[in-house]
Protein backbone atom coordinates (compact mmCIF):
# COMPACT_ATOMS: atom_id res chain seq x y z
CA UNK A 1 0.00 0.00 0.00
CA UNK A 2 3.05 2.24 1.16
CA UNK A 3 3.85 2.75 -2.63
CA UNK A 4 0.61 3.86 -3.86
CA UNK A 5 1.39 6.78 -1.95
CA UNK A 6 4.17 8.58 -3.88
CA UNK A 7 2.12 7.70 -7.27
CA UNK A 8 0.42 11.23 -7.63
CA UNK A 9 3.66 12.54 -7.00
CA UNK A 10 5.70 11.75 -9.48
CA UNK A 11 2.71 11.85 -11.97
CA UNK A 12 2.36 15.68 -11.56
CA UNK A 13 6.48 16.20 -11.33
CA UNK A 14 6.26 14.71 -14.72
CA UNK A 15 3.16 16.94 -16.00
CA UNK A 16 5.12 19.77 -14.87
CA UNK A 17 8.43 19.00 -16.19
CA UNK A 18 6.64 18.51 -19.82
CA UNK A 19 5.12 21.52 -19.43
CA UNK A 20 8.41 23.38 -18.90
CA UNK A 21 9.67 22.07 -21.78
CA UNK A 22 7.06 22.26 -24.10
CA UNK A 23 5.56 25.53 -25.60
CA UNK A 24 2.04 25.63 -24.16
CA UNK A 25 -0.03 24.05 -26.83
CA UNK A 26 -3.48 25.03 -26.86
CA UNK A 27 -5.33 22.15 -25.57
CA UNK A 28 -3.03 22.09 -22.75
CA UNK A 29 -4.09 25.69 -22.02
CA UNK A 30 -7.49 24.70 -21.90
CA UNK A 31 -7.28 21.64 -19.64
CA UNK A 32 -5.03 24.23 -17.21
CA UNK A 33 -7.92 26.81 -17.54
CA UNK A 34 -10.13 23.39 -16.46
CA UNK A 35 -8.24 22.69 -13.46
CA UNK A 36 -8.26 26.19 -12.53
CA UNK A 37 -11.94 26.49 -12.94
CA UNK A 38 -11.97 22.99 -10.75
CA UNK A 39 -10.80 24.32 -8.32
CA UNK A 40 -12.42 27.43 -7.88
CA UNK A 41 -15.74 25.12 -7.92
CA UNK A 42 -14.43 23.27 -5.23
CA UNK A 43 -13.20 26.06 -2.91
CA UNK A 44 -17.03 27.47 -3.66
CA UNK A 45 -18.83 24.52 -3.15
CA UNK A 46 -16.11 24.11 0.17
CA UNK A 47 -17.46 27.58 1.23
CA UNK A 48 -21.20 27.06 0.75
CA UNK A 49 -20.68 23.70 2.69
CA UNK A 50 -19.28 25.50 5.41
CA UNK A 51 -21.80 28.16 5.86
CA UNK A 52 -24.40 25.53 5.13
CA UNK A 53 -23.33 23.69 8.39
CA UNK A 54 -23.13 26.25 10.15
CA UNK A 55 -26.18 27.25 9.89
CA UNK A 56 -28.03 23.77 10.03
CA UNK A 57 -25.73 22.79 13.34
CA UNK A 58 -25.81 26.43 15.52
CA UNK A 59 -27.47 29.29 14.02
CA UNK A 60 -30.53 30.48 12.96
CA UNK A 61 -31.44 33.34 10.21
CA UNK A 62 -33.98 35.58 11.07
CA UNK A 63 -35.36 38.34 9.05
CA UNK A 64 -36.26 41.33 11.13
CA UNK A 65 -39.02 43.84 10.35
CA UNK A 66 -37.03 46.86 10.83
CA UNK A 67 -39.25 50.69 11.08
CA UNK A 68 -38.44 53.45 12.91
CA UNK A 69 -40.42 56.62 12.08
CA UNK A 70 -38.16 58.71 14.74
CA UNK A 71 -34.79 58.26 12.79
CA UNK A 72 -34.33 59.33 9.27
CA UNK A 73 -33.13 56.66 7.43
CA UNK A 74 -35.12 54.19 9.33
CA UNK A 75 -38.21 55.50 7.80
CA UNK A 76 -38.18 53.30 4.71
CA UNK A 77 -39.44 50.01 6.18
CA UNK A 78 -36.58 46.96 5.65
CA UNK A 79 -36.02 43.71 7.16
CA UNK A 80 -32.32 42.72 8.96
CA UNK A 81 -31.05 39.61 9.10
CA UNK A 82 -29.62 38.49 12.18
CA UNK A 83 -28.05 34.76 12.78
CA UNK A 84 -28.64 33.72 15.98
CA UNK A 85 -26.96 30.71 17.53
CA UNK A 86 -29.53 28.30 18.01
CA UNK A 87 -29.75 26.35 21.44
CA UNK A 88 -32.23 23.20 21.62
CA UNK A 89 -35.94 24.56 22.74
CA UNK A 90 -35.30 28.03 21.62
CA UNK A 91 -38.44 29.44 20.65
CA UNK A 92 -38.83 32.94 18.71
CA UNK A 93 -38.54 35.23 21.20
CA UNK A 94 -35.63 33.88 22.93
CA UNK A 95 -34.14 34.29 19.15
CA UNK A 96 -35.12 38.08 18.96
CA UNK A 97 -34.26 38.88 22.65
CA UNK A 98 -30.66 37.67 21.58
CA UNK A 99 -30.54 39.65 18.74
CA UNK A 100 -31.51 42.97 20.52
CA UNK A 101 -29.17 41.68 22.90
CA UNK A 102 -25.93 40.66 21.21
CA UNK A 103 -26.42 42.41 18.01
CA UNK A 104 -28.92 45.43 18.27
CA UNK A 105 -30.20 47.31 21.03
CA UNK A 106 -32.34 49.44 18.88
CA UNK A 107 -34.62 46.52 17.85
CA UNK A 108 -37.91 46.92 19.57
CA UNK A 109 -40.57 44.44 20.45
CA UNK A 110 -42.94 43.81 23.39
CA UNK A 111 -42.62 40.87 25.70
CA UNK A 112 -42.92 40.08 29.20
CA UNK A 113 -43.37 37.23 31.08
CA UNK A 114 -42.35 34.58 28.18
CA UNK A 115 -44.61 31.44 28.58
CA UNK A 116 -47.60 32.96 26.86
CA UNK A 117 -49.85 34.13 29.76
CA UNK A 118 -49.16 37.99 29.48
CA UNK A 119 -49.95 38.28 25.55
CA UNK A 120 -47.52 40.94 24.96
CA UNK A 121 -45.42 39.27 22.39
CA UNK A 122 -47.90 38.35 19.06
CA UNK A 123 -45.83 38.63 15.95
CA UNK A 124 -46.54 37.81 12.17
CA UNK A 125 -44.39 34.74 12.07
CA UNK A 126 -43.85 32.92 8.77
CA UNK A 127 -46.96 34.46 7.57
CA UNK A 128 -48.81 34.17 10.75
CA UNK A 129 -50.07 35.30 13.52
CA UNK A 130 -48.16 33.61 16.57
CA UNK A 131 -46.79 34.62 20.07
CA UNK A 132 -43.23 34.87 20.10
CA UNK A 133 -42.84 32.96 23.08
CA UNK A 134 -44.79 29.92 22.10
CA UNK A 135 -43.27 29.18 18.89
CA UNK A 136 -40.07 26.77 18.45
CA UNK A 137 -37.60 27.79 15.99
CA UNK A 138 -37.15 24.16 15.10
CA UNK A 139 -40.56 24.29 13.83
CA UNK A 140 -40.18 26.85 11.19
CA UNK A 141 -38.57 26.95 7.98
CA UNK A 142 -35.59 29.16 7.54
CA UNK A 143 -35.20 32.03 7.29
CA UNK A 144 -37.47 32.99 10.45
CA UNK A 145 -39.88 36.07 8.96
CA UNK A 146 -40.98 38.49 11.98
CA UNK A 147 -43.14 41.28 11.25
CA UNK A 148 -45.39 43.09 13.61
CA UNK A 149 -48.76 42.16 13.53
CA UNK A 150 -50.90 43.17 9.95
CA UNK A 151 -53.82 45.64 10.04
CA UNK A 152 -52.49 47.63 13.14
CA UNK A 153 -50.03 50.70 12.56
CA UNK A 154 -46.29 49.94 13.36
CA UNK A 155 -44.84 51.98 16.44
CA UNK A 156 -41.39 50.89 15.81
CA UNK A 157 -40.02 47.76 14.54
CA UNK A 158 -42.33 44.75 15.69
CA UNK A 159 -44.57 47.14 17.93
CA UNK A 160 -47.69 47.72 17.20
CA UNK A 161 -50.75 50.18 18.34
CA UNK A 162 -52.96 48.34 20.39
CA UNK A 163 -54.97 51.50 21.58
CA UNK A 164 -58.07 50.03 19.03
CA UNK A 165 -58.18 46.48 20.01
CA UNK A 166 -58.27 47.56 23.60
CA UNK A 167 -61.09 50.25 23.12
CA UNK A 168 -62.90 47.10 21.83
CA UNK A 169 -62.26 44.72 24.31
CA UNK A 170 -63.58 47.25 26.80
CA UNK A 171 -66.65 48.13 25.24
CA UNK A 172 -68.14 44.74 25.72
CA UNK A 173 -67.64 45.67 29.46
CA UNK A 174 -65.25 42.59 29.83
CA UNK A 175 -66.25 41.75 33.89
CA UNK A 176 -68.12 40.08 36.08
CA UNK A 177 -71.55 41.90 36.84
CA UNK A 178 -74.19 39.83 38.76
CA UNK A 179 -77.52 41.02 38.70
CA UNK A 180 -77.90 40.20 42.28
CA UNK A 181 -75.44 39.23 44.98
CA UNK A 182 -76.31 36.50 47.46
CA UNK A 183 -76.84 37.87 50.78
CA UNK A 184 -74.17 37.82 53.15
CA UNK A 185 -70.85 40.08 52.65
CA UNK A 186 -68.56 37.01 52.71
CA UNK A 187 -71.21 34.61 50.30
CA UNK A 188 -69.75 32.67 47.38
CA UNK A 189 -70.58 33.10 43.83
CA UNK A 190 -70.83 29.94 43.14
CA UNK A 191 -70.91 28.25 39.99
CA UNK A 192 -72.14 24.56 38.39
CA UNK A 193 -69.57 22.71 37.06
CA UNK A 194 -71.12 22.46 33.75
CA UNK A 195 -71.49 26.00 33.15
CA UNK A 196 -67.70 26.48 34.34
CA UNK A 197 -66.62 23.93 31.16
CA UNK A 198 -69.11 26.00 29.27
CA UNK A 199 -67.07 29.11 28.90
CA UNK A 200 -63.53 27.63 30.25
CA UNK A 201 -62.32 28.26 26.79
CA UNK A 202 -62.95 31.31 26.75
CA UNK A 203 -61.40 32.70 29.94
CA UNK A 204 -58.22 31.70 28.90
CA UNK A 205 -58.15 34.99 26.20
CA UNK A 206 -54.77 36.50 26.71
CA UNK A 207 -55.50 39.76 25.25
CA UNK A 208 -52.85 39.38 22.53
CA UNK A 209 -54.85 40.27 19.60
CA UNK A 210 -53.57 37.60 17.05
CA UNK A 211 -56.87 36.83 16.28
CA UNK A 212 -58.00 40.22 15.47
CA UNK A 213 -54.80 40.91 13.50
CA UNK A 214 -55.86 37.50 11.42
CA UNK A 215 -59.90 38.43 10.69
CA UNK A 216 -59.78 40.35 7.26
CA UNK A 217 -63.44 41.58 8.44
CA UNK A 218 -62.00 43.58 11.60
CA UNK A 219 -58.87 44.59 8.52
CA UNK A 220 -61.50 46.49 6.65
CA UNK A 221 -64.22 47.69 9.50
CA UNK A 222 -62.78 49.19 12.15
CA UNK A 223 -66.67 49.29 14.00
CA UNK A 224 -66.37 45.56 14.27
CA UNK A 225 -66.21 44.36 17.47
CA UNK A 226 -63.70 41.38 16.74
CA UNK A 227 -63.26 37.99 17.64
CA UNK A 228 -61.53 38.74 21.15
CA UNK A 229 -64.36 41.16 21.89
CA UNK A 230 -67.10 39.05 21.33
CA UNK A 231 -65.08 36.16 22.80
CA UNK A 232 -64.69 37.76 25.87
CA UNK A 233 -68.57 38.73 25.49
CA UNK A 234 -69.55 34.94 25.58
CA UNK A 235 -67.68 34.36 28.35
CA UNK A 236 -70.02 36.60 30.24
CA UNK A 237 -72.97 35.83 28.12
CA UNK A 238 -72.97 32.66 28.80
CA UNK A 239 -71.87 32.89 32.52
CA UNK A 240 -75.41 31.83 34.40
CA UNK A 241 -74.27 33.31 37.55
CA UNK A 242 -74.56 37.32 35.89
CA UNK A 243 -78.79 36.47 35.48
CA UNK A 244 -80.95 37.48 32.99
CA UNK A 245 -81.25 40.94 32.63
CA UNK A 246 -76.98 41.32 32.51
CA UNK A 247 -77.39 39.06 29.47
CA UNK A 248 -79.79 40.18 27.60
CA UNK A 249 -77.96 43.60 27.94
CA UNK A 250 -75.11 41.63 26.82
CA UNK A 251 -77.05 39.98 23.68
CA UNK A 252 -78.18 44.02 22.76
CA UNK A 253 -74.62 44.87 22.31
CA UNK A 254 -73.60 41.68 20.62
CA UNK A 255 -76.42 41.45 18.22
CA UNK A 256 -76.05 45.22 16.38
CA UNK A 257 -74.56 45.83 13.15
CA UNK A 258 -71.27 45.58 13.67
CA UNK A 259 -71.58 42.69 16.61
CA UNK A 260 -71.60 38.68 16.26
CA UNK A 261 -73.02 39.62 12.79
CA UNK A 262 -70.05 40.44 10.72
CA UNK A 263 -68.22 37.53 11.37
CA UNK A 264 -68.10 35.92 8.01
CA UNK A 265 -66.59 32.49 9.48
CA UNK A 266 -63.42 32.30 7.87
CA UNK A 267 -62.01 30.44 10.82
CA UNK A 268 -58.84 32.59 10.59
CA UNK A 269 -58.88 33.62 14.50
CA UNK A 270 -59.50 30.23 15.25
CA UNK A 271 -56.71 29.10 13.32
CA UNK A 272 -54.29 31.71 14.70
CA UNK A 273 -55.58 31.64 18.42
CA UNK A 274 -52.69 30.64 20.38
CA UNK A 275 -54.51 29.71 23.53
CA UNK A 276 -56.79 27.52 21.00
CA UNK A 277 -60.00 29.12 21.79
CA UNK A 278 -62.59 27.96 19.49
CA UNK A 279 -63.62 31.80 18.63
CA UNK A 280 -66.11 31.01 15.38
CA UNK A 281 -67.62 28.47 17.56
CA UNK A 282 -68.37 31.07 19.98
CA UNK A 283 -69.09 33.80 17.72
CA UNK A 284 -71.73 31.19 15.87
CA UNK A 285 -73.27 30.32 19.48
CA UNK A 286 -73.91 34.14 19.85
CA UNK A 287 -75.13 34.46 16.59
CA UNK A 288 -77.57 31.71 17.72
CA UNK A 289 -78.35 32.80 20.95
CA UNK A 290 -79.03 36.55 19.37
CA UNK A 291 -81.76 34.79 17.00
CA UNK A 292 -83.48 32.94 19.35
CA UNK A 293 -83.58 36.23 21.34
CA UNK A 294 -85.84 37.97 18.76
CA UNK A 295 -87.51 35.42 17.23
CA UNK A 296 -90.98 35.69 18.16
CA UNK A 297 -93.65 33.38 17.23
CA UNK A 298 -97.44 34.45 17.80
CA UNK B 1 -57.38 49.29 11.30
CA UNK B 2 -55.89 52.02 9.86
CA UNK B 3 -52.28 52.09 8.55
CA UNK B 4 -49.28 54.32 8.96
CA UNK B 5 -47.83 53.18 5.46
CA UNK B 6 -48.18 50.49 2.76
CA UNK B 7 -46.80 47.34 4.32
CA UNK B 8 -47.34 46.16 0.75
CA UNK B 9 -47.72 42.01 0.53
CA UNK B 10 -47.71 41.98 4.43
CA UNK B 11 -51.41 42.64 3.94
CA UNK B 12 -54.77 40.87 2.97
CA UNK B 13 -55.21 39.49 -0.18
CA UNK B 14 -50.98 40.04 -1.33
CA UNK B 15 -50.81 37.10 1.57
CA UNK B 16 -53.41 34.36 -0.49
CA UNK B 17 -50.48 32.02 -0.16
CA UNK B 18 -50.81 31.78 3.66
CA UNK B 19 -54.74 31.55 3.61
CA UNK B 20 -56.34 28.69 5.24
CA UNK B 21 -58.99 26.49 4.21
CA UNK B 22 -61.94 28.74 5.96
CA UNK B 23 -60.51 32.06 4.22
CA UNK B 24 -60.57 29.88 0.86
CA UNK B 25 -63.74 28.81 1.59
CA UNK B 26 -64.99 32.72 1.62
CA UNK B 27 -63.31 33.61 -0.98
CA UNK B 28 -64.85 31.12 -3.58
CA UNK B 29 -67.54 31.27 -2.00
CA UNK B 30 -68.02 35.43 -2.97
CA UNK B 31 -66.84 35.04 -6.12
CA UNK B 32 -68.94 31.48 -7.24
CA UNK B 33 -71.97 34.00 -5.78
CA UNK B 34 -71.17 37.25 -7.45
CA UNK B 35 -71.09 34.57 -10.90
CA UNK B 36 -74.71 33.27 -10.04
CA UNK B 37 -75.77 36.91 -9.37
CA UNK B 38 -74.26 37.60 -13.55
CA UNK B 39 -75.56 34.43 -14.78
CA UNK B 40 -78.82 35.06 -13.32
CA UNK B 41 -78.96 38.21 -15.47
CA UNK B 42 -77.94 36.56 -18.94
CA UNK B 43 -80.67 33.41 -18.23
CA UNK B 44 -83.35 36.78 -17.71
CA UNK B 45 -82.39 38.19 -20.74
CA UNK B 46 -82.18 34.77 -22.87
CA UNK B 47 -85.79 33.64 -21.16
CA UNK B 48 -87.40 36.86 -22.23
CA UNK B 49 -87.20 36.23 -25.91
CA UNK B 50 -89.97 33.49 -25.28
CA UNK B 51 -92.35 36.89 -24.48
CA UNK B 52 -91.91 38.34 -28.05
CA UNK B 53 -92.60 34.25 -28.97
CA UNK B 54 -95.61 34.08 -27.17
CA UNK B 55 -98.64 33.16 -29.29
CA UNK B 56 -97.25 32.40 -32.43
CA UNK B 57 -98.88 28.95 -32.71
CA UNK B 58 -97.45 28.26 -36.41
CA UNK B 59 -93.79 29.83 -35.99
CA UNK B 60 -93.47 27.58 -32.68
CA UNK B 61 -94.60 24.21 -34.54
CA UNK B 62 -92.03 24.76 -37.30
CA UNK B 63 -89.25 25.63 -34.69
CA UNK B 64 -87.99 29.00 -35.73
CA UNK B 65 -89.66 31.51 -33.26
CA UNK B 66 -87.64 34.08 -31.68
CA UNK B 67 -86.74 31.72 -28.73
CA UNK B 68 -85.94 28.71 -30.02
CA UNK B 69 -83.92 30.43 -32.80
CA UNK B 70 -81.77 32.29 -29.96
CA UNK B 71 -81.18 28.90 -27.83
CA UNK B 72 -80.18 26.69 -30.57
CA UNK B 73 -77.94 29.35 -31.85
CA UNK B 74 -76.32 29.88 -28.31
CA UNK B 75 -76.48 25.86 -27.68
CA UNK B 76 -74.40 25.16 -31.35
CA UNK B 77 -71.37 27.55 -29.80
CA UNK B 78 -68.33 26.45 -28.43
CA UNK B 79 -67.56 28.67 -26.00
CA UNK B 80 -71.67 28.79 -24.51
CA UNK B 81 -70.94 24.96 -24.01
CA UNK B 82 -67.85 25.41 -22.39
CA UNK B 83 -69.05 28.35 -20.22
CA UNK B 84 -72.05 26.23 -19.82
CA UNK B 85 -69.61 23.73 -17.77
CA UNK B 86 -68.06 26.86 -15.45
CA UNK B 87 -71.56 27.82 -14.55
CA UNK B 88 -72.31 24.36 -13.10
CA UNK B 89 -68.89 23.95 -11.63
CA UNK B 90 -69.93 27.45 -9.73
CA UNK B 91 -72.74 26.64 -8.75
CA UNK B 92 -72.31 22.95 -7.36
CA UNK B 93 -69.56 24.54 -5.31
CA UNK B 94 -71.80 27.31 -3.70
CA UNK B 95 -74.62 24.69 -3.09
CA UNK B 96 -71.40 22.76 -1.44
CA UNK B 97 -70.55 24.92 0.29
CA UNK B 98 -73.72 26.87 1.58
CA UNK B 99 -74.39 23.73 3.03
CA UNK B 100 -71.13 23.27 4.53
CA UNK B 101 -72.24 26.99 5.71
CA UNK B 102 -75.49 25.91 7.28
CA UNK B 103 -73.52 23.51 9.32
CA UNK B 104 -71.34 26.13 10.74
CA UNK B 105 -74.05 28.24 11.72
CA UNK B 106 -75.85 25.41 13.11
CA UNK B 107 -72.29 24.92 15.04
CA UNK B 108 -72.31 21.22 13.92
CA UNK B 109 -68.73 19.57 13.30
CA UNK B 110 -66.55 22.89 13.61
CA UNK B 111 -63.29 21.30 14.18
CA UNK B 112 -64.18 19.45 10.60
CA UNK B 113 -64.70 22.37 8.53
CA UNK B 114 -61.68 22.36 6.51
CA UNK B 115 -62.33 18.98 5.58
CA UNK B 116 -65.72 19.36 4.76
CA UNK B 117 -64.37 22.33 2.57
CA UNK B 118 -62.15 20.01 0.83
CA UNK B 119 -64.38 17.54 0.34
CA UNK B 120 -67.15 20.25 -1.03
CA UNK B 121 -63.88 21.07 -3.68
CA UNK B 122 -63.26 17.46 -4.43
CA UNK B 123 -67.47 16.52 -5.17
CA UNK B 124 -67.44 19.66 -7.15
CA UNK B 125 -64.48 18.63 -9.21
CA UNK B 126 -66.17 15.03 -9.46
CA UNK B 127 -69.20 16.05 -10.49
CA UNK B 128 -68.33 18.43 -13.20
CA UNK B 129 -65.93 15.50 -14.71
CA UNK B 130 -68.66 13.56 -15.27
CA UNK B 131 -70.90 16.40 -16.64
CA UNK B 132 -68.72 16.90 -19.62
CA UNK B 133 -69.54 14.66 -22.33
CA UNK B 134 -73.32 15.48 -21.14
CA UNK B 135 -72.11 19.29 -21.94
CA UNK B 136 -70.33 19.02 -24.96
CA UNK B 137 -71.89 16.24 -26.53
CA UNK B 138 -72.71 17.37 -30.48
CA UNK B 139 -71.22 20.26 -30.27
CA UNK B 140 -67.80 18.97 -32.58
Amino acid sequence: MSTHVPEPDTETEEETTVEQEEPLAPAREERLREKGEARADREERERVDAEKRASDDDTVRLKVFRFDPEVEGKQEPRFDDFHVPFEQGMTVLDALIHARDTFDSSLTFRHSCRQAICGSDAFFINGRQRLGCKTQLSDLEEPVRVEPLPHAEVEKDLVVDMEHFYEQMESIEPYFDADELPDGELEEQRQTRENREKVKMSTRCIWCAACMSSCNIAAGNNDYLGPAAINKAYRFAMDEREGESRKQHRLNVLEQENGVWRCQTQFSCTEVCPKDIPLTEHIQELKREAVKNNLKFW
Amino acid sequence: MSESYDRGLVEDFGRWREFSAGMWAWVFHKFTGWVLVGYLFTHIAVLSTAISAAGQTQAIAAENDVYTTVITALESLLVVRILEVGLLAVAVFHILNGCRLLLVDLGVGLDSQDKSFYASLVLTGAIVVASVPTFLAGVF
